[in-house]
C-alpha cells in the first residue's frame, strides 16, 4: 500500500490535469484549481520539515563540533533573528493603531529585509557577471571549428547589440551593418536551435508524464 | 550700525511688502475661484450638436470554448469615432429582460469595437445596449455628458463547452505521441529489443562516481530550484536513484543539498532506499539530504560554499534552474570537480555547456532514467517517443513546404 496510494493519486491527478486542459467544462476547471490549492497547503506544512531540518542540521554541527561550526552557528542565529523579528513585529503590528503588518515599512522586519537580505541577494545576482565572462573565455576559445563558429557568432551579436557595432558599420550598407547581422544571427540560426531544443523537450516532457502516470516511472518513490 | 537686509531697508518696509503681498495674493485667489467658476459655469452646458452617432451592427456572442460565465459584445464603430470626434468611449448596459433596468457592465476606449462581459452567469439569458458617450470634464469632474445607446440586442447565454476546439491540434497530437509511446511500451513488454543511441552524459555517471570513489572525496547532487510539481524534478528524482545506487555500491557519500521541503521528503526516501537496496542500509546517513533554503539566491550562495568548503570530486547539476545555474557551474568548475549537468530550461543550457563537462540537453535528461534502468518498458517508451520526434519532423518538413508554395498552413500548428 506505501507505493499503491501515491500511484493512484498520482494517476487520477494526472488524468484530471490533462483533461482539464481539453475539457473547460466544470467540474474539470474546478479540479485542477482544487489540486492547485492542495499542493500549495501541503507545500505550506512541509516548508516546517525543511526549516526544522535545516536548524536539527546545524545545530547537531555545533553542539558535536563538527565542521562548518561557524556557517552552522550563522545559520541558526540568522533564523531566530528573523523569526523573532517576524513575531514580533507581527504581534505589536495587531494591537497597534493603527494596524500595521511585520512587512511594513519601519519594522524590524523589513528592515532586515530591506538592508540585508535584499542586498545579500542582490550581491550573489551580481556575481553572474563575472561568472559569464569566465566562462564566456573558456568557451569562445577558438579550439576547433565549432568553437571558432561560436566566437565569431558571439562577437557579432555582442557588438550589434551595443552602440559601438552601429558606429563601426553605421555609413554601410544596410545588408553589411553588424546589428543586422546580429539579429540575423538571433532571428533563424539561434531561434531555429531554441525550437528544436524545444519540441524535443515537450516531446520529452510527454513521455516522462505518461510514464509517471501509468506508473511505468516510480523511481520517484523510492528505489523502482 | 545695525545690520539690515539689502533687500528690505527695515523692519517697517518689509512689514508693509509682506501685507502688500497677502493682499494681492487674496486678490489674485479670488480672482482666479471667480475665473474658474465662470469657465465651469460656461462649461455646464452642453454645446448643441455633440450628442454622437450610436455605433451600429451591434453583435452578442457566447465566447466559445471555456469555462461559461463570457458573453463578447461587438459593434461597429460610430463615425464620429476619431481624434477629436464626439466619441469619447462606449458603455456597455445589460438586463435580464428586454425592458427591464439596465445596468453599466463595463466601458470601452475609442476606437476599441469590443468588450467581454466576464460577469455573466452561465445559463442566464441577458440582453444589451451599447452607448455612445460624449463628456466634458473640468477638475476631474464631469460637467456634462450625453450619448446615444444602441437598441437592446438578445438574448444572450453563456455556456461551458466539453471540448476546447481551439486546442484539438494539441489533442491530436497527444493522441499520435501517446499512442506510438503505449504502442512501444507493449513491443517491449511483448520482448521485443530496441537500438538506443549512447548519450554520453549518462554513460559517464558510473566513470563520474568512480572518479569520486578513488579521490576518496564527495559526490553533490543538485535537483534545481523547482518543487515536485515540476516534471523536471521529478526526473532529476529519478536520476538520483540511480547515482545514489552506485555511490552506495562505491561507498561513497552523497550529498543533497536542496532547496524545496518537498524535495527533500521525495530525496530522503530515495537515497534512502537506494542505500537498502545494494545492502548497504548502515552507510545512509540522515544528513544526506538536507534543507538550505527556498531562495534562489540563498541557495546558489549556500551552494557555492559548500563547493568550496567540501570540494567535491563529481557534481551532478539535474532539474529546474534558472539565473543560479551558471554561479553554480562555474564554482564547481573553479574547484576542478567533473559535472555532469541537464535541464529543460533552454535558456541555461549554453551556461551549463560552457561550464560543465557533459550536458544532458532538455530530452536527454527526461531519458535519462530510461537509459540508466535499462528496463525494457521504459527503453521502449523512448522508442515511442523517437517515432513521434520523427512524425513532427514530417509535419514540420510538409509545413515548411506548403508554405513556401503560399498554403496557410500555420493555423494548423498553432496553439491557443
Amino acid at each position: 500500500m506505501r507505493r499503491e496510494i501515491p500511484m493512484a493519486i498520482t494517476f487520477i491527478v494526472g488524468f484530471v490535469f490533462l483533461f482539464a486542459y481539453f475539457i473547460p467544462h466544470p467540474p474539470f476547471n474546478e479540479f485542477e484549481n482544487t489540486f492547485n490549492d492542495s499542493f500549495s497547503i501541503i507545500a505550506a506544512f512541509a516548508i516546517w520539515l525543511g526549516a526544522l531540518n535545516l536548524i536539527k542540521i546545524s545545530l547537531v554541527k555545533i553542539f558535536k563540533k563538527k565542521s562548518d561550526v561557524l556557517h552552522s552557528s550563522f545559520i541558526v542565529i540568522s533564523f531566530l533573528v528573523i523569526v523573532f523579528f517576524g513575531f514580533y513585529d507581527g504581534i505589536r503590528g495587531l494591537y497597534a493603531d493603527p494596524v500595521f503588518s511585520f512587512r511594513d515599512q519601519g519594522t524590524g522586519f523589513n528592515w532586515l529585509y530591506e538592508y540585508v537580505y535584499s542586498s545579500l541577494s542582490a550581491t550573489m545576482f551580481a556575481l553572474l557577471a563575472f561568472f559569464v565572462a569566465s566562462a564566456s573565455y573558456r568557451a569562445f576559445r577558438a579550439r576547433n571549428l565549432e568553437a571558432t563558429i561560436l566566437l565569431i557568432a558571439g562577437i557579432l551579436v555582442m557588438l550589434g547589440r551595443v552602440p559601438i557595432g552601429d558606429l563601426m558599420t553605421g555609413w554601410l550598407p544596410d545588408a553589411f551593418q553588424i546589428s543586422n547581422w546580429a539579429n540575423w544571427i538571433m532571428n533563424i540560426p539561434n531561434t531555429a536551435g531554441q525550437r528544436a531544443i524545444m519540441i524535443g523537450i515537450a516531446l520529452g516532457l510527454v513521455s516522462t508524464s505518461l510514464r509517471i502516470i501509468l506508473g511505468l516511472e516510480r523511481a520517484y518513490l523510492g528505489g523502482d | 550700525m545695525t545690520e539690515e537686509s539689502w533687500i528690505l531697508p527695515n523692519k517697517k518696509t518689509a512689514l508693509v511688502v509682506l501685507i502688500l503681498l497677502c493682499c494681492f495674493s487674496y486678490t489674485a485667489g479670488q480672482t482666479s475661484d471667480d475665473s474658474l467658476n465662470i469657465v465651469k459655469d460656461s462649461l455646464l452646458t452642453p454645446p448643441p450638436d455633440v450628442t454622437p452617432v450610436m455605433p451600429k451592427n451591434v453583435t452578442a456572442e457566447d465566447i466559445p470554448n471555456d469555462a461559461g460565465g463570457s458573453i463578447r459584445i461587438t459593434w461597429d464603430l460610430s463615425p464620429d469615432d476619431h481624434v477629436g470626434g464626439k466619441v469619447k468611449e462606449y458603455r456597455i448596459y445589460r438586463s435580464d429582460q428586454i425592458d427591464g433596468d439596465y445596468e453599466e457592465v463595463g466601458a470601452s476606449m475609442m476606437g476599441q469595437a469590443g468588450f467581454t462581459d466576464n460577469s455573466a452567469e452561465t445559463g442566464n439569458q441577458y440582453f444589451y445596449k451599447v452607448a455612445a458617450i460624449n463628456y466634458q470634464l473640468f477638475n476631474g469632474e464631469t460637467v456634462w455628458q450625453v450619448m446615444s445607446e444602441t437598441d437592446p440586442i438578445g438574448p444572450m447565454k453563456s455556456t461551458a463547452q466539453w471540448f476546447n476546439m481551439d486546442r484539438l491540434n494539441v489533442f491530436i497530437g497527444i493522441i499520435i505521441l501517446c499512442g506510438s509511446i503505449i504502442y512501444f511500451i507493449l513491443a517491449a513488454k511483448g520482448g521485443k529489443k530496441f537500438y538506443i543511441r549512447k548519450i554520453a552524459g549518462i554513460e559517464e555517471v558510473e566513470n563520474a562516481v568512480g572518479r569520486a570513489t578513488e579521490m576518496g572525496r564527495s559526490i553533490y547532487y543538485i535537483p534545481g530550484i523547482n518543487d515536485m510539481d515540476d516534471v523536471q524534478t521529478l526526473a532529476s528524482m529519478t536520476i538520483l536513484g540511480k547515482v545514489s545506487e552506485i555511490a552506495a555500491q562505491n561507498d561513497t557519500r552523497i550529498d543533497v543539498p536542496v532547496s524545496r521541503s518537498m524535495v527533500m521528503v521525495t530525496a530522503k526516501e530515495i537515497v534512502k532506499e537506494s542505500y537498502s537496496k545494494v545492502g548497504r542500509p548502515d552507510a545512509h546517513q540522515e544528513d544526506q539530504v538536507r534543507y538550505l533554503t527556498d531562495d534562489q539566491f540563498g541557495y546558489a550562495a549556500a551552494i557555492d560554499g559548500l563547493f568550496i568548503r567540501e570540494k567535491p570530486a563529481t557534481i551532478f547539476l539535474m532539474g529546474a534552474f534558472f539565473a543560479e545555474s551558471l554561479i553554480m557551474a562555474e564554482t564547481g568548475n573553479s574547484i576542478g570537480a567533473i559535472q555532469i549537468a541537464g535541464t529543460a530550461m533552454p535558456a541555461q543550457l549554453p551556461f551549463f555547456v560552457a561550464a560543465c563537462d557533459f550536458t544532458l540537453i532538455g530530452e536527454e535528461m527526461f531519458a535519462a532514467s530510461a537509459y540508466l534502468s535499462r528496463e525494457p518498458k521504459l527503453l521502449g517508451s523512448l522508442k515511442g517517443q523517437d517515432v513521434g520526434k520523427a512524425i513532427f519532423i514530417l509535419a514540420i518538413l510538409i509545413g515548411v513546404i506548403l508554405e513556401s508554395f503560399g498554403v496557410d498552413v500555420s493555423r494548423l500548428f498553432s496553439v491557443r
